[in-house]
């Protein structure tokens, strides 16, 4: 019989499925429901008619399932290459060949395979939490692999859950043996400067803040507690009421939504700013958003790398950040921007849609007639807000005429509402003005001295174009509710916050986010820059590839010269405590000149001994205590034993003037 | 087919080339003396294919989260191919101070399967998933410390005479079935053969001539004496009474009329070929065996008995297996 082609046992079977399941779970979490239901009712299917009745399958049944999910896949994204859509076709191919295991040759396959669908998910989603996860499915599979060694068929009788659970604690023993050989690998392995095929891209299903600003965008944004980006400041961090993180810029506004004319990313040269006092420096940490924003305290004095920065003061990205990206960033709390504006700016931050919100209209120009002046007007709008409007996040839906509604009807929303009709009002009333999104604020790690910002800290607000001071910015929201600015989205959202961000849960996520930040800042963002600088504290300034390959080869081949040793090691201290000692004797006497003869049993040795210039009291009591421990009793006592071997230790044989010593 | 058939041809021709190139690689110069124990000087390793598809995809992980910049996959990459490849250790280590102690093999004519049993010794780790192949045939065992560590194979035996087991394999690719961890056992072993036993045999030949007519001492039906009780006498043999006359348990013993003693005489088997010969009279010895005669064998060079019993039963047996062939 041969290993290779037996069938599975049910145990076997087991196993591998769940590897299996580890592999694509991950995956099937994130793509599209109804295909993921599809790939686990198969998934499940099968496992049940295996357990059931464990016929093979025909091919009549496989056939069409193996057409019908490239089918879907290509139904669906378009195409069959990418990170989504071929990672959608890996799962259900993955299941597939769980479909036709039948044999240890099989599952094998399916290990090796669902291995490299297991490190896949680890592209789209590398949080500490979710690597840990995927790192322990590693055992399992280890366990799988166990598994598959044919075992006599007496062994074959043990019940199922001893078996799994010997595998697991083997499988994890490996895994835990591995992490230096690993780490060391991982460290020194030379990085890929640039990729060596283009990583297509995706279309994103990431929330994060994007180009346009509908009703319920920012809401979506509000209820998820991911981390948007991390700061570290270079000196102290300003006061919270200063912490605007700049996001996009949104100007032309058709009724309903606000967005963002492309061109301004490109004319980045058509502004004036001048900054006023001290700048402040900071590092960013940019979670992948899958788009081209970075963040940036207001105003924002140069673009990192490989970004620029708009005629609006937003940074936008040459690439989208499909990756953790890190910046260096300086900002300007107190600048002075843009004291002209051009004819083309100036249309664009004064353009209102037709036919729309006619009483917002009509309010803003009563104001304008009787009130005069620009900051008159705004102060307006500022107690109008103050004193009829109250923020929450279960915000009415508003029809039509959305700033009508709002401003004269609920009277009830959050920065999304309040920036909208803040800007329409100006607007209205004349005054240039234009609708900023991004985060403000940010929980503060002290233990790690560094501001976390998470995406339900997004923002709105609005910026007016004051004739002599240029674009100032306006928070409408903390008008409405001042801790808003001053605590976090999340105290003023009071009892209308989903459960999960109850005060307590939010805490701890806080203080756990330390670790999420180590994870980033040494796992995720270790780059063949941080590589070459590894070695600068031993005298290698830039390490190249031969450097780096002659450590790893030198490291490795001393961990594995560890483990070579510990497998070869003479197995000394593996026999009977007893006989160790009394060989250790031995060789005590053999020194002391008096070798025991191969053939020589312990009694006729000690009257050898007896007589010969080595006799001592201490010796003889030994030989007679080692003869009545072997023989006069099966088994010796532990004590006795050790008290003998104690003993032969402490032993100092002296061929002059043998002696206890 | 045809070609594969010569590349297999081919494969194994170089494979003997190279153990006759090599002995030392592959222990197949001579016998070595029991016990044999197994140390790093005559263990292998060698990735099996499993172990290299692995590796392969274990490469394509790695350029992947190389190629993506992706440090979590690469991590993850690290850690699997660290865990897979370390094991090669715990693969030496399943074979590495594996003693073979003694092989025994049960008696077996010519024909049957001769099944051998090798006792193994281990130290205090327990082994999993070992396995031995001899002349193709595989068996699968776990060696635990304190357990009699016994193997129990089977191997054809066509011929009658000494047979020697050939090399053992033993090997594993215990613990993740990536490498395959061999050494090569060639002990100082041959089990007799008995001959064939000729199917449909004639009865037994007539009362020899000199055979007298003699009693036997076994179980038969009439009580010949009282004799002292053996720990493997049946109960109901036991002579109760006669027992609680005396200190001792007295057994009786029957006595069986036994109308012949045969004589089983080579040379008279006229018109057959040797090996049919020698196949009737080992025939005729289990016969005479199991009717409970005594019997006396005549070879052309020896002659064996009268006698009876087990010890006689082997002795004809033995020197019937290892007559010389009929070309010699």
């Amino acid at each position: 019989m041969n290993a290779a082609s037996a069938r599975l046992t049910p145990t076997q079977f087991g196993l591998v499925s769940a590897s299996i399941v580890a592999a694509v779970l991950p995956h099937l979490l994130r793509l599209p429901l109804a295909y993921s239901a599809l790939v686990l009712a198969l998934l499940i299917g099968r496992w049940v008619q295996r357990q059931r009745s464990g016929v093979r399958i025909p091919a009549w049944v496989k056939l069409p399932l193996v057409v019908l999910f490239p089918v879907l896949v290509i139904l669906h994204y378009g195409n069959i290459f990418g990170r989504e859509p071929g990672s959608a076709l890996a799962c259900a191919m993955l299941v597939m060949k769980l479909v036709e295991t039948e044999t240890s040759r099989d599952a094998r396959a399916c290990i090796c395979f669902a291995s490299f669908v297991l490190m896949s998910a680890l592209l789209f989603d590398s949080g500490l939490g979710f690597a840990l996860l995927l790192f322990a499915a590693l055992a399992l599979f280890l366990a799988a692999m166990r598994e598959l060694e044919p075992r006599p068929a007496d062994a074959r009788k043990r019940a199922w859950r001893g078996v799994v659970r010997d595998d697991l604690r083997a499988g994890t023993f490996a895994l835990a043996v591995a992490v230096p050989l690993a780490l060391c690998v991982f460290v020194f392995f030379p990085r890929l400067g640039s990729p060596l095929w283009g990583a297509p891209t995706d279309t994103s299903v990431r929330t994060g803040l994007g180009d346009r600003m509908a009703p319920g965008t920012i809401q979506d944004l509000l209820i998820d507690d991911s981390p948007a980006f991390r700061v570290s400041f270079d000196d102290a961090m300003p006061p919270r009421a200063q912490l605007y993180w700049r996001g996009p810029v949104l100007w032309y506004f058709d009724g309903t939504t606000w967005s963002r004319p492309e061109y301004f990313a490109i004319r980045n040269n058509a502004h004036t700013l001048q900054t006023i006092g001290v700048t402040l420096g900071y590092d960013v940490a940019l979670e992948p958003s899958d788009r081209h924003w970075l963040l940036a305290l207001d105003m924002p004095v140069e673009a990192p790398d490989n970004a620029v920065r708009g005629a609006d003061m937003s940074l936008v990205s040459r690439s989208p950040v499909d990756h953790l990206l890190s910046y260096h960033a300086t900002s300007a709390p107190n600048y002075r921007l843009d004291t002209t504006l051009d004819r083309e700016q100036r249309r664009l931050a004064l353009q209102l849609p037709a036919a729309f919100n006619p009483q917002a209209r009509e309010l803003a120009q009563r104001w304008r007639r009787e009130l005069g002046s620009d900051e008159a007007v705004i102060k307006a709008a500022f107690d109008l807000f103050h004193n009829e409007f109250f923020y929450t996040l279960n915000a009415p839906l508003l029809g039509h005429d959305s700033i009508d509604d709002f401003l004269f009807g609920t009277k009830r929303g959050f920065c999304e509402h309040f920036s909208s009709a803040f800007t329409f009002l100006m607007r209205a009333a004349g005054i240039p003005a234009r609708v900023v999104t991004g985060y403000q604020g940010g929980y503060f790690n002290s233990v790690g001295n560094y501001l976390v910002v998470r995406q339900s800290d997004a923002h709105a607000w609005a910026e007016v174009w004051l004739d002599g001071r240029g674009w100032v910015r306006m928070d409408p929201t903390s008008a409405v509710s001042p801790q808003r600015v001053e605590l976090g989205a999340r105290a003023a959202a009071g009892a209308s916050a989903p459960w999960y961000q109850s005060d307590w849960l939010l805490g701890l996520r806080n203080q756990f986010d330390l670790v999420n930040r180590l994870w980033n800042d040494v796992v995720v963002q270790f780059s063949a820059l941080r590589q070459q600088n590894l070695l600068a504290p031993f005298g290698i300034d830039k390490a190249d590839y031969a450097d780096l390959v002659a450590i790893l080869i030198g490291s490795s081949t001393l961990l594995l010269g560890l483990f070579a040793w510990w497998t070869l090691r003479s197995p000394r201290g593996t026999g009977d405590p007893l006989d160790a000692a009394y060989a250790r004797l031995c060789r005590k006497l053999a020194r002391a000149g008096a070798a025991r003869a191969p053939a020589e049993g312990p009694q006729s040795f000690a009257q050898r001994i007896a007589v010969s210039n080595l006799n001592s009291r201490a010796l003889t009591d030994l030989l007679d205590q080692y003869v009545s421990l072997r023989y006069a009793s099966a088994l010796p006592s532990t004590t006795a034993v050790r008290a003998f071997a104690r003993s032969v230790g402490a032993l100092r044989v002296n061929a002059k003037s043998p002696a206890l010593a | 087919v045809n070609a594969q058939a010569t590349i297999a041809a081919q494969w194994s021709r170089l494979l003997e080339l190279a153990e006759r190139r090599l002995p030392a690689l592959t222990r197949l110069k001579r016998a070595e003396a029991l016990p044999i124990l197994l140390n790093r000087h005559r263990i292998y390793v060698l990735p099996t294919r499993f172990g290299l598809v692995f590796s392969a995809v274990l490469l394509v992980m790695l350029l992947g989260a190389l190629n993506y910049n992706n440090n979590p996959a690469l991590l993850l990459t690290c850690l699997l191919a660290a865990a897979s490849y370390q094991s090669v250790f715990q693969a030496f280590r399943a074979i590495d101070r594996v003693e073979l102690r003694a092989l025994r093999a049960e008696a077996c004519h010519a024909g049957d399967k001769l099944r051998i049993s090798l006792h193994f010794h281990i130290d205090t780790r327990p082994r999993r998933s070992l396995r031995v192949s001899v002349e193709g045939i595989e068996t699968v065992f776990d060696l635990t410390p304190g357990s009699d560590g016994c193997v129990r194979i089977e191997l054809p035996a066509p011929q009658r005479g000494w047979r020697r087991s050939g090399r053992i394999r033993l090997y594993s690719e215990y613990p993740f079935g990536l490498f395959h961890v061999w050494s090569w056992l060639n002990p100082e072993f041959a089990a007799l053969i008995y001959p064939g036993l000729e199917e449909n045999a004639p009865p037994l030949p007539p009362n020899g001539a000199d055979a007298d007519q003699q009693a036997t001492r076994r179980s038969g039906d009439e009580l010949a004496m009282l004799r002292n009780y053996h720990p493997t006498d049946p109960l109901r043999s036991i002579a109760w009474k006669a027992s609680a006359r005396h200190d001792t348990l007295l057994v009786k013993e029957f006595e069986q009329r036994r109308g012949r003693e045969i004589l089983l005489n080579f040379s008279l088997l006229g018109g057959m070929d040797r090996e049919a010969r020698i196949a009737r009279l080992a025939r005729w010895v289990c016969m005479a065996e199991s009717a409970q005669m005594r019997y006396t064998l005549q070879l052309p060079e020896r002659r064996l008995g009268p006698g009876h019993g087990p010890d006689h039963r082997h002795a004809c047996l033995r020197e019937l297996a290892l007559l010389p062939g009929a070309a010699v």
